[in-house]
């Protein structure tokens, strides 16, 4: 309200403030960070709601994501469409789902889409093979994969269907000690 | 069999939604029970007829079930005492004529018309849900009776059947449209309490909705259904006064909660050096921001002490006291005063310095001071030794929270090594191309540690050359930490050899600080070498590290202690001769005063303060010695960035443009963060500042400003001159290992004040327990002079070794008592992670190869030659479903995903099926722990076989 011109109104803010795990202020920097990555494309003004996409090939600029190797990713399984084109809605959500104060349940779900590469709502082998390649950077010979990929699904699978459902998925990070303080972004 | 299978899938679908309608509780708008039984057969019929597009000649089974259902609902329906109560009786019985319905119909019109509104974002909310893919059952009722209603409506005019099951559904619809009508109208009490359910409800999915995993635009569109429905409702709760007090209590919440998020977020705002250390962690990953966190931690509570000391003790003596150079102790003596400016003397803390308010001897003994009879030397006192509680309690506190934080899924190792590697391990915070690739390496690393370890499993056939190796590092260090504290303790004798000479060089002057110094420069890279001995993994060597520089920080500490102690008692004993020197040499000014004027009355005006002969005051002499480390600490540390981190940046930044070879990848290369030597030089700093604190009051403030700029400093620093670890690991627990050193460090400190206060004669000329026999003799005297008599006498009796050595026999049963609780509660803790252990791999084994558990049975049974053939069945048939059992338990709403998977691309379709697990409480498995539990509810909610 006190800038020069008025981005959400005080009710888009609010109803942000209920839908994300974000303060005010960091509702207004998020949207000064979308803009940032496509200044021709975005309003500033975004009170009547503008239908706007920022492709993925913008989005993972942001030095939050470039890094990462799960960008795209990231990125696709926030998005509406599934391609990767982010509405503010979905850079917000995306934020929101990844900061600090969101529950390890929320977080269990979208890590588990983000690692599904094939989105059949299973982590199989191709899956883990992929973020595995991802995580190192095709360091491993192809028989380490495969021992790697053998290992994780039968620590991991409690169904024996040789994939990882979401429930195994759930049960093995409802565990994992690292997995809260790895899997946030700050923003 | 059709039939009955016909019937078990119905059932199936309504225990389905039952399910999704018990899991969703919480974001359902109405999950009334009286409703139940529309809803199930909305969410039936519509079902039904997604299935008699395919298969006509199911239709009969059909609705069959929906019919059952709804005698089922009707049963249930008279609890609401509804007007359309009459008509459902015949409804059931399937005999409605059209007219009928029409009414219903019509009636359904009517209430649509004036809830239009609600409706209309019920209609969205139940398009949307279609157009996701997502099953009805999940929808709220409102939105899903429609959805039936709709379709019925098309398919209606082929079938008569289906025309009935309209008509049902018609009526279902009309019934709760015109439930909402009638509570517009008059509300009755149940009304009232189920609006006020709904209401809660709504509240409920306002406060959760962050965490539902949906898209925003739908949470948003939820959100402001729901807001619009509780602001709509919940002022029409309550009626007159209590009306008003309800909106306004409402409108209370509503300002409250506004409060709490802006509090909250000036809280988060208030934090200091978030971002530098966010910087900080994104640069070179958690384990160095953990050492600015715990330096940021430490500088809170430094501020603590900081205003305990000051407020308490440095500024009422400042304002009340004497002014300088009115008491001898608060004078240079004669002797000194041609030097007490210069700047040497000064750094020294001698001279102006010695004599001023920094220091112990400054403070008078004078029992209250100012107006407000303020008790300087109580306070005092009692600063002292709160400052000691505060830090414990601090310190406890933050340790208990530390590990109720990592308590949570820390203990058990679930051996899901490689999954964790694969899904937990990297860090999303990286945003630095060098961090990134240095964890790139370090997870591949990693992964092939594990990989190692897989194949070989142990077989490690250098395990006696690794034992030597470790035995000979550990044998090492322990010489070179027993090498530095003698050297130490040489050191520190040679100075009180010093001090009775005045020919001393700068070297001499100050071989202790240098010593000790140089000691801690030195050793612990000759540790990190002598470690890499021992070959062990970076975080596990860091430990170690941290242990050994921590022994040789504590053994020179505690050198430096003994050596002080043997320089107090020197000093103590200086003292008595001195005391009776200057008594005498009172005497002697009075007797010459005296016999000079010869007249034995004349009162002699009163020395001059600067020529009273005094004593040593040991206290400020150690005062000393502790700023005079602290500050040589300080600059060797700023020295040692400048020196060793900086110029060796710069080196190795500009003069790579000419060197044989290259610079920053070879041999000097860019500086390390020094976790370990940092963490711990923190942690030490922090125990010369609690043991001198109460003979130098200033050297907390010396203290605040170190931490203050070092910060600032070090944050630069780090961030200009090093580079990230090559291996990049993950500081996980080491912050409670931080603060167990540092409750160590307090503990080892606490004693030596303790002792002091408790035991040695405090000086007779300085100090503000000056002329006591001791210092807790102020506490005495407090008692004794302003408490009440009986205060006293209360205090003698709980002074009673009678009652002390109850008491501390009491708190020794005490610890006894709870630590064998908490050790039987860490064996019952043991045992239900193994029995949790056992049924995971129960279960897995049951689920799995159910061969290899069957093969034991199989063998047990074989043994009883006539059961042989008779158990051997039953798996058979249980072994099929299990699988599918599984996902279904969990997922309730996947029963026809093998349709939907297409669908289900996008994330927000797919979010019922994982809805479920979302509300469940956080457990290992399913809500049955037990087999038997889990298999039955297996059982129970088997899908439909397809």
């Amino acid at each position: 309200m006190g800038n020069k011109q008025t981005t959400f109104t005080e009710e888009q803010l609010e109803a942000y403030q209920d839908c994300t795990y974000f303060t005010r202020k960091e509702i207004l920097r998020l949207h000064g960070r979308y803009r940032e990555l496509a200044p021709h494309l975005v309003p500033l003004d975004y009170t009547n709601n503008p239908d706007i996409r920022v492709p993925l090939s913008l989005i993972v600029t942001m030095p939050e994501l470039k890094e990462n190797p799960f960008k795209d990713r990231i990125v696709e399984t926030f998005s509406e469409d599934g391609q990767g084109n982010m509405s503010f809605n979905d850079f917000v959500d995306m934020f929101s789902a990844l900061c600090e104060t969101s529950p390890r349940e929320l977080k269990t779900i979208y890590a588990f889409k983000i690692y599904d590469y094939n989105r059949d709502n299973f982590i199989c082998k191709e899956d883990l093979r992929k973020t595995l390649n991802k995580l190192t950077k095709g360091e491993l010979t192809p028989e380490e994969l495969t021992l790697v990929c053998d290992k994780a699904i039968e620590e991991a699978d409690l169904d024996a269907d040789n994939k990882l459902s979401f429930a195994d998925f759930e049960n093995m990070i409802s565990k994992a000690p690292d997995f809260l303080s790895n899997f946030h972004i700050r923003i | 069999m059709p039939r009955r299978s016909a019937a078990a899938e119905e059932v199936g679908i309504e225990i389905d939604e039952d399910v999704s309608d018990s899991d969703d509780g919480g974001n359902r708008r109405r999950a009334n029970r009286k409703q139940a039984g529309g809803r199930g057969r909305g969410g039936g019929g519509a079902k039904g007829r997604g299935r008699g597009k395919k298969a006509d000649s199911e239709e009969d089974e059909e609705d069959e079930a929906p019919r059952g259902r709804a005698r089922g609902a009707n049963r249930r329906r008279p609890a609401n005492k509804r007007v359309g109560g009459k008509d459902k009786d015949d409804d059931s019985e399937d005999e409605a004529p059209k007219k009928k319905r029409g009414g219903a119909a019509n009636r359904k019109k009517g209430g649509k018309a004036q809830e239009s509104e609600e409706d209309d974002s019920d209609d969205e909310k139940g398009k949307k849900g279609k157009k996701g893919g997502r099953k009805g059952g999940k929808e709220e009722d409102n939105g899903k009776g429609k959805k039936g209603d709709v379709n019925g409506k098309n398919k209606g005019k082929d079938k008569d059947d289906d025309k009935k099951k309209k008509k049902k559904k018609d009526d279902s619809s009309s019934d709760s449209n015109s439930n909402s009508d009638e509570e517009e109208e008059s509300m009755s009490e149940g009304e009232m309490a189920q609006l006020m359910e709904e209401v809660e409800e709504k509240k409920k999915l306002i406060a959760n909705i962050r965490n539902k995993p949906w898209r925003m635009k739908r949470r948003l569109i939820l959100l402001k259904e729901a807001q619009q429905f509780v602001d709509k409702f919940e002022g029409a709760l309550g009626k007159g006064k209590g009306r008003k007090w309800y909106a306004y209590k409402v409108m209370m919440t509503k300002k409250w909660i506004k409060f709490q998020r802006d509090f909250e977020n000036f809280k988060t705002a208030c934090i200091p050096w978030e971002r530098k250390i966010k910087e900080v962690e994104s640069h070179f990953g958690s384990s160095v921001a953990s050492y600015f966190i715990f330096l940021r931690w430490m500088y809170g509570m430094n501020l603590v002490l900081f205003g305990l000391t000051f407020g308490l003790v440095v500024i009422p003596e400042v304002l009340m006291g004497l002014p300088y150079g009115s008491i001898p102790r608060k004078t240079v003596p004669r002797a000194e005063q041609d030097t007490a400016q210069d700047y040497s003397v000064l750094m020294d803390f001698n001279g102006y310095c010695k004599y001023s308010v920094m220091f112990y001897g400054y403070y008078n003994n004078q029992r209250a001071v100012g107006l407000l009879k303020f008790r300087l030397p109580l306070s005092y006192l009692l600063v002292g030794i709160g400052s000691f509680g505060y830090s414990l309690m601090v310190v406890i506190r933050t340790m208990a929270n530390n590990a109720d934080v990592g308590g949570g899924g820390d203990g058990e190792e679930g051996g899901f090594t490689f999954a964790w590697k694969m899904f937990t391990s990297w860090d999303y915070l990286i945003g630095n191309a060098e961090t990134a690739d240095n964890k790139y390496a370090s997870i591949t690393t990693s992964f092939k540690e594990s990989i190692v370890d897989e194949q070989e499993n142990q077989k490690d056939e250098n395990i006696h050359l690794r034992r030597f190796l470790r035995v000979l590092a550990n044998f090492l260090i322990t010489c070179s930490l027993g090498g530095s504290g003698y050297l130490i303790y040489f050191v520190v004798k040679r100075s009180q050899e010093f001090s009775t000479r005045d020919d001393l060089s700068w070297y001499e002057k100050n071989e202790v600080e240098i010593v000790m110094s140089l000691l801690g420069l030195v050793c612990p890279p000759l540790f990190e070498t002598i470690a890499e001995l021992e070959d062990y993994h970076p975080r596990i060597a860091l430990k170690w590290q941290l242990g050994r520089i921590f022994a040789l920080f504590l053994g020179n500490l505690y050198t430096f202690l003994f050596a002080l102690f043997d320089e107090v008692n020197d000093k103590l004993e200086e003292e008595q001769a001195i005391k009776n020197a200057s008594i005498w040499a009172m005497k002697e000014y009075y007797a010459n005063y005296s016999r000079l004027l010869n007249d034995t009355d004349a009162t002699p005006p009163p020395m001059n303060p600067a020529d009273v002969i005094r004593g040593p005051c040991w206290e400020t002499a150690v005062g000393i010695e502790f700023v005079k480390l602290t500050v040589s600490d300080i600059q060797v540390t700023y020295l040692t960035i400048l020196i060793g981190d900086f110029a060796r940046a710069v080196i190795v930044r500009f003069l790579n443009y000419c060197w044989c070879w290259d610079l920053e990848a070879g041999f000097p290369s860019y500086g390390e963060f020094d976790i370990s030597g940092n963490v711990l030089g923190l942690a030490f700093n922090q125990g010369m500042i609690w043991m001198g604190a109460f003979y130098a009051p200033g050297l907390v403030g010396i203290n605040v400003l170190r931490l203050l700029s070092s910060m600032y400093y070090q944050c630069w620093a780090v961030m200009a001159t090093n580079v990230p670890h090559e291996r990049v690991f993950k500081a996980s627990k080491s912050n409670n290992f931080y603060m167990g050193i540092l409750l160590l460090i307090l503990f080892l400190s606490l004693l030596p004040v303790v002792y002091t206060i408790m035991t040695l004669p405090p000086s007779f000329d300085c100090g503000p327990f000056s002329g006591k026999a001791k210092m807790f003799d102020v506490i005495m005297e407090t008692i004794d002079l302003d408490l009440p008599a009986f205060m006293g006498t209360l205090f003698s009796y709980a002074a009673n070794p009678g009652l002390i050595i109850p008491a501390v026999l009491l708190m020794v049963l005490a610890i006894y008592y709870l630590n064998s609780v908490s050790k039987a509660y860490q064996n019952s803790n043991m045992e239900l992670k193994k029995k949790m252990q056992m049924a995971r791999d129960e279960e897995k084994n049951r689920r799995n190869n159910t061969d290899s558990t069957n093969q034991v049975m199989k063998d047990l049974e074989d043994l009883l030659p006539n059961r042989s053939l008779i158990p051997a069945a039953p798996p058979e048939p249980e072994k099929p479903p299990e699988p599918e059992a599984r996902p279904t338990k969990t997922k309730p709403g996947s029963a026809g995903k093998g349709v939907n998977l297409q669908k289900d691309v996008a994330l927000a379709s797919s979010n019922p099926n994982i809805r479920g697990p979302v509300d469940r409480p956080p457990g290992p498995r399913g809500p049955g722990p037990g087999p038997g539990a889990g298999g039955g509810q297996g059982r129970g909610r088997r899908p439909p076989p397809r």
